[in-house]
């Protein structure tokens, strides 16, 4: 690479810096680790990609090819679960980013009387809660148990999400704001159609936040859903990891092949089940990826 | 002066509209159950409620105080978390710090990616994998047998239980948590890179005197964060990967806390179990009041 050409564009981006670090052996050393650590980080991936196809656990390299684990899962109700899930996430990130949003928007405005103590209001929840059972006990007491409803509202709000956009809506140019007041706007105009569209980076990275919180949540179901039919997909598959004999048992009741299937190995069942509670968040991973990237930064940097 | 507080009030109703549902959020999911840690002092009753249930004073406390399993589930949160704070919390840093050195390479991106990806999993699927890979049966097993080692089951082994999950969660999480600091290291200018080489400066010295000090901030920031969460002892991965046969080391608070309620032990009541859970709130708000306090000596910025 040429040295005094990098030099010469000094951009701010890291490839700049080649120059002033030198040539040496280090950076060969340290592609080695890399590669070797990026292989270790993928290898449990490729395991499961491979058993959930039939061979079982142990091999390294795949032995065989059925699709009797995706099968039995299906027969399980994996369709279902995956519905209840898509439409969570779907619902959930929409009402958990209309609620930020508007509250970002809202407390980014610091001249509003009053404005310390709502900030402390909602800030002093990130450092204390009830508990567990005065949770349980408000949500029971407010007759969410058992409806899909439990697994929206009361995680529609993250308070560090909103502490991301309103260090972003805080150093919103203000003279935008301003000259869309004096084309004659009102301040819910001026947010719709100035500062959303605008803002699109920070809410993109946002709700892709919020989306995958929602898709991998197990926990508030577990808590509030008694009834197996409407458990989401993580919340099955958690069921189906405990529990495999019994599915297998109660899978073959059903099914008029019975004693063939159960000859397939249990782990290529479970593996099944893993592949579709995560192939949605790997398919639309790269696209995530600089979103991700561009969120935390706006957050951190900023704030 | 009234007057113009009021004009002022006005001229920000569209906000206080704005911010109407989002304290019913707060009031409704938050304090509500704040004002139910009062039941750490009473006897709850199910037919009275939170509010109606006899007042017992320090009871529940003395109780638990006396548990011997709490006592292990305090220690071994304790344990498990500065154990985190020694071993992961540097490990993002160190991935930060070497991902810049190896400049913009398109190998870094993929790097990246591979490194970042299993953040977006959640623990029951690590869970399920890390059974699969590391269990009795699994692909780690085999390699230890065909190299003549003995098998060796990392979940449910009290030794190798600890470090399991370190690794595990280092897997998980470092290279997400890298990207923080990445962010910082992108943003420093390339300048001082320039001055610092002119001077002198190899690669390991630059990363010492211009790295560093710039990243160390968000260093101090992040340290604050880790610490005031100290008691949260990753409730999702250790829920998701432990056994009765591992919970002598294994068992925190909150997975304590959780099986006195779900797990048919409601014998002992809702009030000792709140009280678990607010002896837990008031030590970590102590611990993020001093971090934060340490932080602010040391000449960085707190979050306070």
């Amino acid at each position: 690479m040429d040295t005094t050409n990098d030099l010469n564009q000094a951009t701010g981006h890291p490839e700049s810096r080649i120059a002033t670090r030198g040539k040496s052996s280090v950076d060969l050393v340290l592609h080695l680790l890399f590669l070797l650590a990026a292989a270790c980080a993928i290898f449990p991936f490729y395991t499961v990609v491979i058993s959930s196809f039939g061979t079982p656990t142990g091999h390294v390299l795949p032995t065989t090819f059925t699709l009797e684990g995706y099968k039995q899962i299906i027969q399980f109700g994996v369709g279902r679960a995956f519905t209840v899930s898509v439409l969570v996430t779907l619902v959930g990130t929409f009402m958990s980013l209309f609620l930020t949003t508007i509250a970002a928007y809202a407390l980014s405005k610091k001249g509003m009387p009053g404005w310390k103590y709502i900030m402390g209001f909602i800030v002093f929840t990130m450092f204390f809660g009830g508990g567990l059972i005065p949770y349980y006990l408000t949500i029971k007491g407010i007759g969410m148990i058992n409806s899909y409803w439990v697994m929206i509202l009361p995680s529609a709000i993250n308070t560090f999400y909103i502490w991301i956009m309103l260090s972003f809506f805080r150093d919103y140019p203000v003279s935008l704001e301003e000259s869309a007041k004096i084309d004659g706007a009102g301040d819910f105009m001026i947010l719709l159609r100035i500062v959303i569209p605008t803002s699109m980076p920070v809410i993109a990275s946002i709700s892709l936040f919020y989306a995958v919180d929602r898709w991998n949540d197990w926990y508030t179901p577990m808590l509030f859903l008694q009834d197996t039919a409407m458990y989401p997909l993580q919340l099955m598959l958690k069921n189906m990891l405990a529990n495999i004999g019994q599915i297998l048992s109660m899978n073959a009741g059903i099914s008029s092949v019975a004693q063939s299937k159960i000859n397939i190995p249990q782990d290529s069942l479970k593996m099944a089940a893993i592949m579709v509670a995560s192939v949605p968040i790997m398919a639309v991973y790269p696209f995530l990826q600089k979103y991700f990237a561009k969120g935390v930064m706006i957050g951190s940097i900023k704030g | 002066m009234k007057n113009s507080l009021w004009r002022r009030v006005k001229q920000y109703r569209m906000f206080y509209l704005l911010l109407v549902p989002v304290v019913v959020y707060y009031a409704i999911f938050s304090y509500i159950p704040m004002y139910g840690v009062t039941l750490s002092f009473k006897k709850y009753m199910f037919n009275k409620g939170v509010l109606g249930s006899p007042w017992v004073g320090f009871d529940n406390f003395h109780y638990i105080f006396r548990y011997s399993a709490f006592w292990n589930a305090f220690r071994n949160t304790i344990w498990i978390s500065f154990g985190r704070l020694l071993v992961e919390f540097p490990m993002a840093i160190i991935v930060a710090l070497l991902l810049n050195e190896i400049g913009g390479s398109r190998l870094k991106k993929l790097y990246q990616t591979v490194f970042t990806f299993p953040h977006f999993l959640s623990w029951v699927v690590l869970g399920g994998i890390l059974v699969n890979i590391l269990g009795n049966t699994g692909t780690v097993n085999a390699l230890f047998e065909a190299l003549g080692l003995p098998e060796v089951n990392f979940l449910s082994n009290p030794d190798t239980f600890r470090p399991f999950l370190y690794v595990t969660s280092i897997w998980k999480e470092a290279g997400w948590s890298a990207i923080i600091y990445m962010a910082a290291i992108a943003g420093i200018s390339p300048e001082l890179y320039e001055a610092a080489y002119m001077d002198g400066a190899n690669r390991w010295k630059q990363m010492l005197h211009v790295t560093w000090p710039s990243i160390s901030g968000i260093v101090a920031m992040m340290l604050i964060l880790a610490i005031s969460g100290i008691l949260n002892g990753g409730f999702e991965q250790i829920f998701n990967l432990y056994s009765a046969g591992v919970y002598d080391v294994a068992d925190i608070l909150d997975t304590f806390i959780y099986r006195l309620s779900f797990s048919g032990n409601v014998s002992l009541g809702y009030g000792v179990i709140t009280a678990v859970g607010l002896f837990k709130s008031v030590i970590s708000l102590v611990l993020l009041v001093m971090a934060n306090f340490i932080v602010k000596r040391m000449g960085q910025e707190g979050l306070m």
